[in-house]
């Protein structure tokens, strides 16, 4: 700011998205709110505060962004907060020890936007989403928010709306990358009456949050989305159905909805319009399968959510066997940009059959977690090597799983796959809603596979057979084998029960149940081997086949594997080899993961 | 809820009159009286079933299906661990164990003392954090078994 005599007006954005939140940053943004209301009126610079939602770097959380100097602190604690209120809000001094450390260089960068995780991107689904306060209208209007729903409202008719959406290529973000504007287009011709359109926010893959990040950090999106929906197809009820753990995003929605009435977006003759939409919030109740279409049209409903077979499609009889529209939250957010840039715009993003961008959790053994929206087609090495900078600790890639329990885990030697949903499921996984778990060699692969079978024996409904017999025996088979007593013939066993899940299941997670199964045995059947007829665990996992063992070679006597111990099963003496009774030890891991020299190894089996 | 019928009843109708008489608030109305009890008492589960006219058997498949509806009561404290893929690779599981372990329970248990419960839960959306759990609204990141026990003992009435 050296030789500008006039001192900006700053804006400080807190974050307060549940990642930050579990790290206190509301008690940040209340102390800043204090400190800027002690400051008297006639004070020249009196900052504005912004709680905002979730920036994508939940990892660095609490984050601060102070605009328009656009200097962005990570880590930030309560006792942090004097020192930025009284050096960088009122007198622009940056403050070093603060500022985001790029993994992949090394190097503090001032500026979120000169970051190895942040350049890559390319945001419009997420295009407000720490740059707004989301329980604030105008703070969407100021950024060009419902100018879209003007446009489609006074100078489209609803074939128009329609077709843009057609030719701009929006496929399904939910998972299956169904085409948006022929499904529409069908809910558009079917004559009866009424109409509903439908917002998924039932976000149930572990390990995928950006439908949460969304309708926490910019529910006007996905709220002016549907309303140029229900105009398309010509709906006049939506829903948007949340998931019950996701608290704040049930707050900031019905908040959103509240204003959006206020203001004349929602209710009878929008704008004077002549078109009249209703949307309301339904909490989830807690169960898996409800992301499944046809099984949350039944919770809505007041029903079990179990799905039914799907010969005459929803946007023909859906809701209450009225037509429906029902799209995932990250589709809806789509929509205005859509309509406001154009469907060439749109189009001339991404590959040649995923059009636009794809937002990801980048999660597990990676640096850089968080929230990322990239183009369709950056390739996985780019998104896990770049944008996340590579593997966190000293562990090494192994796997990446993508699509959630339906989806699968894609090997090293395939890194370079662009992601979109034709090569995904290629590949024998699936886009699904976009968590991106990384796994290093300390994940052991079957037991990835019998985690997620477990999952799904537990969230299966029970209605058809294949699913719910069908997962239970596969479920059998892999404890069997994680406990070693697993059989050569198990795998062909394995792989015979996958087809017939996936053929006689009735819906999707059926269908998709065998995928985590089937691409493990494909590209990491060793894995298998090495449980089956050596009995042992070679991540180490699998507790009934692992032993730890210290390897004189390395140790040099430290003592901290001793120290830490909970079981006490570590003796020697400072400055000698260590030693592991196997009798005692309980295989809990923590001297591996402490050991600062790797002295720690992974053996078989242990020889009582 | 024992104690004092009469007061009980009168919470549950106050619920069902936020609602119109129509199925389609039934997981809604479920919930509030879940929030409110900790649980579904069967006295309540009867005026839902003469307020929406439907069966009592309806409501018990709701109760059983549904994750967030219990027909038993819960902890005053529920700890929901998660067993996410993400914290699930990061050691979501000894954290569990470590619970077990202080408090003598497994999850979908209660303890004697109706202090805590514990739930196991599929992905809270905090994997940036993992391993993660819940305690009633509190998040707690980064976990790692040592932890464990300063967090329950700070965790009171």
């Amino acid at each position: 700011m050296n030789g500008m005599v006039q001192v900006p007006r700053r804006t400080v954005l807190v974050c307060c998205g549940t990642g930050c939140l579990a790290n206190n940053s509301m008690e940040i943004y209340k102390k800043l709110k204090d400190k800027a209301a002690e400051l008297e009126s006639g004070f020249p610079v009196i900052p504005v505060l912004k709680a905002t939602g979730c920036n994508g770097l939940c990892e660095r959380g609490p984050i601060i962004q102070v605009l328009p100097d656009d200097i962005f602190y990570c880590k930030v604690s309560v006792s942090d907060v004097d020192e930025i209120f009284e050096r960088t809000i009122l007198k622009g001094d940056v403050i070093e020890r603060l500022l985001y450390l790029d993994a992949s260089s090394g190097k503090r960068v001032r500026s979120f936007k000169e970051s190895e995780f942040y350049k890559k991107q390319f945001k419009i689904a997420l295009r407000n989403i720490g740059q707004i306060d989301p329980a604030c209208i105008d703070d969407y209007i100021e950024r060009g928010g419902y100018e879209a729903l003007k446009k489609a409202l006074f100078e489209m008719s609803p074939e128009q709306v329609i077709s843009e959406i057609e030719r701009s290529g929006l496929r399904g973000r939910g998972g299956a990358g169904f085409p948006t504007g022929y499904k529409w287009r069908q809910c558009s011709k079917t004559n009866d009456f009424p109409k509903y359109v439908v917002c998924n926010g039932d976000e149930g893959d572990p390990g995928a949050f950006m439908d949460r990040s969304i309708m926490e950090g910019d529910p006007h999106s996905v709220i002016e989305g549907m309303i140029i929906g229900a105009y398309a197809v010509g709906a006049e009820k939506g829903f948007i159905y949340i998931r019950d753990e996701y608290s704040l995003a049930v707050r900031n929605v019905s908040k959103a909805i509240e204003d959006a009435y206020i203001r004349g977006y929602l209710g009878r003759d929008i704008m004077g319009s002549g078109f009249s939409l209703d949307i309301e919030v339904v909490r989830g109740g807690g169960a898996f399968v409800c992301g499944e279409s046809t099984a949350l049209m039944a919770s809505i409903e007041g029903r079990v959510g179990e799905p039914r077979v799907k010969y005459i499609r929803s946007t023909e009889k859906g809701l209450w066997g009225k037509p429906t529209v029902l799209n995932n939250v990250e589709t809806w957010a789509n929509v205005p940009v859509i309509i406001t840039r154009g469907a060439e715009w749109f189009s001339s993003i991404g590959t040649e059959k995923s059009k636009g961008t794809k937002v990801f959790s980048l999660v597990g053994k990676v640096k850089n977690t968080g929230l990322i929206e990239v183009p369709m087609g950056m390739t996985l090495r780019e998104i896990i090597f770049g944008i996340g900078g590579g593997i966190a600790g000293s562990g090494k890639f192994k796997a990446v799983q993508t699509g959630g329990p339906s989806g699968g885990c894609i090997p090293e030697a395939l890194l370079d796959l662009p992601v979109d949903f034709d090569s995904l499921s290629d590949a024998g996984s699936m886009m699904g809603s976009g968590g991106m778990i990384v796994m290093d060699d300390r994940t052991c692969m079957v037991e990835v596979a019998r985690y997620y079978l477990k999952f799904l024996s537990e969230e299966s409904c029970g209605k058809c057979t294949p699913c719910r017999e069908g997962i239970r025996r596969m479920l059998e088979v892999l404890e069997d084998i994680c406990a070693g007593e697993g059989r050569e013939e198990d795998i062909e066993l394995l792989l015979e029960l996958s087809e017939t899940v996936k053929e006689a299941s009735l819906c999707g997670l059926g269908k998709t149940a065998p995928n985590p199964v089937l691409t493990t045995i494909k590209y990491f059947k060793d894995e298998y081997l090495a449980h089956i007829k050596e009995k042992r665990c070679p991540a180490g996992v699998c507790k009934k086949l692992t032993s730890y063992r210290i390897n004189p070679d390395l140790c040099r006597g430290c003592s901290l594997c001793a120290k830490r111990c909970p079981a006490g099963a570590i003796s020697g003496k400072q400055g000698k080899i260590y030693e592991i009774d196997q009798g005692i030890c309980t295989v809990c891991g923590t001297c591996r993961e402490v050991c600062r020299f790797g002295a720690v190894e992974v053996a078989g089996r242990a020889t009582e | 809820m024992r104690e004092k019928p009469e007061e009980g009843i009168l919470k549950v109708k106050s619920i069902l009159e936020k609602y119109p008489k129509e199925r389609r608030f039934l997981l809604a109305i479920l919930q509030d009286i879940q929030k409110t009890y900790n649980y579904l008492p069967r006295e309540a589960l009867n005026e839902v079933r003469d307020y929406l006219g439907i069966p009592l058997s309806s409501l018990y498949s709701m109760a059983t299906f549904y994750k967030a509806l219990s027909l038993k009561p819960k902890g005053r404290y529920v700890i929901k661990v998660c067993d996410g893929t993400a914290c699930h690779i990061r050691g979501s599981l000894d954290i569990v164990e470590e619970i077990k372990k202080q408090l003598s329970i497994s999850p979908g248990e209660v303890t004697k003392d109706g202090k805590f419960s514990l739930e196991t839960v599929n992905c809270l959306g905090s994997c940036a954090l993992a391993p993660v759990m819940v305690i009633n609204d509190k998040y707690y990141g980064n976990l790692k078994p040592a932890m464990v026990k300063d967090i329950l003992e700070s965790t009171g009435d």
